[in-house]
């Protein structure tokens, strides 16, 4: 437990010591406003953060692989890691305690999206239920992102790489649920393995939280995809801390 | 209290620790030598548990460095080769984040630090961030890491390296101090360094160890320095292969 405390504290901090939270919140912000009001906000007349979250399982393809890509990439490059493990610290503690303080950061980032629910609280009287299901499902959404972000991360010591590797694998879950792909797909694949390749998304499963419709097989798809990710990340630290 | 049993490790076809025994007891300060790429530093990593061995296994404190190797850990103070450290952290919080992973706490915590500080002289840059020092500051704030929990045994790889004239000097009165009451294993290629401070001398080259024994038992058995002690040996076994 030390181990795993010790390095979630010492990311956290380490992301406020550097520029790097800044310039992530503030662009996150950006975007995350702009997209917002940019797409009929006002115009629907409806009290709810639908258009807000609609937005996030794109905007965070882009930006939680921006947080996780230096998570293991540095610490190999510059060669700390062999102090990290050489340190009482397991290789399963030092993995989740960077993973546990990457998604508590853009956690912090989610929660400071509050002036846009503050908004529609002072135009009208949303569904209080179903804006926390949605920046709950936003954030389960973002750990399963962020462990797909550090598999890559452990798997290449060139941060570049490690990047554009799991923006690939993230723009594909999302992708995979969108109605044009499915559309497309239709015509080639049989219907159950459709159904199949729909599951696999990330955007079916979001989009059913987002509603309100909180099931146990949603939740379940992003708990289940962060731990194979980590563990799959795990053993790839294992194998290749040395080389 | 180190003891090492057959190690064997290689990466591919080089093969780079070819079945290394040896034992260090309290007290003894070890000098690894050997020319570059020799497999000292594998060797000294496998200890550390950061590489793990194809076959073989050592003790440190009575641990076994594969199955036990978070106790192993916990006993050992190390310096590796590069002095890796958090370029961006200040020399104190690097220090704390050292302590919250060795469960040093409190009172206990203020202790070690007042005692590391002025032991590596480092007060002067205490809050400074890493990436900003020096070679020879990096290096002592290497050796604080591996000091501060104040360890039975010590792994140093090439301390001196970097270092000026006089913190060489330092560095080696701080090991003759510490010789008495610890367990110290050192790499250099300086061999003042290990007239200076070392109770004994492994040489290795190639992954093998060529020669077991007190730097003053080497010059009496060869009646020569030990600079060319070394070259005889090292060389002997280039032209063997």
């Amino acid at each position: 437990m030390n181990g795993f405390m010790a390095v979630f504290k010492r990311e956290l901090k380490g992301y406020f010591t550097t520029p790097v939270a800044y310039v992530f919140l503030i662009i996150f912000l950006f975007f995350a406003g702009y997209l917002t009001f940019r797409s009929g906000f006002y115009e629907m007349r409806q009290a709810d953060l639908l258009v807000f979250f609609s937005h996030l399982p794109l905007l965070f393809v882009f930006m939680v692989p921006s947080t996780a890509m230096r998570l293991w990439s540095e610490e190999r490059k510059s060669g700390s890691i062999e102090l990290l493990l050489t340190l009482p610290i397991t290789v399963t503690q030092a993995v989740w305690g960077k993973f546990i303080a990457a998604w508590a950061f853009l956690g912090i980032a989610l929660l400071l999206t509050f002036p846009v629910p503050l908004t529609v609280y002072y135009l009208g009287s949303p569904d209080t239920g179903l804006i926390i299901v949605g920046y709950l499902g936003s954030f389960l959404m973002a750990g399963s992102y962020l462990a797909v972000g550090s598999f890559f991360s452990a798997l290449s010591k060139n941060q570049v790489i490690s990047f554009i590797l799991s923006v690939v694998v993230c723009a594909i879950l999302v992708y995979a649920g969108m109605p044009t792909t499915l559309d497309y797909l239709s015509g080639l694949l049989p219907g159950a393995a459709l159904t199949m390749v729909a599951r696999m998304s990330v955007l079916t499963h979001i989009e059913s939280i987002q509603r309100g419709v909180l099931e146990f097989k949603d939740i379940a798809f992003f708990v289940i995809s962060i731990l194979c990710w980590i563990w799959a990340c795990t053993i790839i630290l294992n194998e290749k801390k040395a080389s | 209290m180190i003891s090492v049993d057959r190690l064997c490790r290689s990466f591919g076809s080089l093969v780079a620790v070819n079945d290394i025994s040896f034992e260090v007891q309290k007290g003894q300060v070890l000098g690894f030598l050997g020319p570059n790429g020799a497999g000292k530093s594998t060797a000294m990593k496998i200890l550390a548990c950061f590489l793990e061995p194809d076959s073989g296994t050592a003790s440190i404190c009575g641990y076994d460095i594969r199955k036990n190797s978070l106790d192993v850990r916990r006993c050992l103070g190390y310096l590796a080769e590069s002095s890796p450290a958090y370029g961006e952290m200040t020399v104190g919080s690097f220090l704390n984040f050292v302590c919250d992973a060795r469960a040093i706490r409190g009172a206990k915590r203020r202790r070690a630090l007042d005692r590391i500080v002025p032991m590596c002289s480092i007060e002067s840059v205490y809050h400074q961030s890493i990436e900003t020092l020096s070679k020879g500051y990096k290096r002592r704030v290497g050796l604080a890491q591996a000091l501060i929990h104040d360890p039975q045994v010590l792994i140093l790889d090439e301390p001196t390296d970097g270092l000026d004239p006089n913190q060489k000097y330092e560095v080696r009165c701080l090991i003759n101090e510490m010789a008495g009451e610890k367990c110290i294993i050192i790499s250099t290629h300086i061999l003042e360094e290990v007239e200076a401070i070392c109770s004994r001398t492994v040489i290795i080259a190639r992954g093998k160890i060529l020669a077991d024994s007190t730097p003053n038992e080497l010059k009496e058995k060869y009646q020569c320095s030990l600079d060319e002690v070394f070259r005889n040996i090292t060389s002997s076994a280039q032209a063997a292969l």
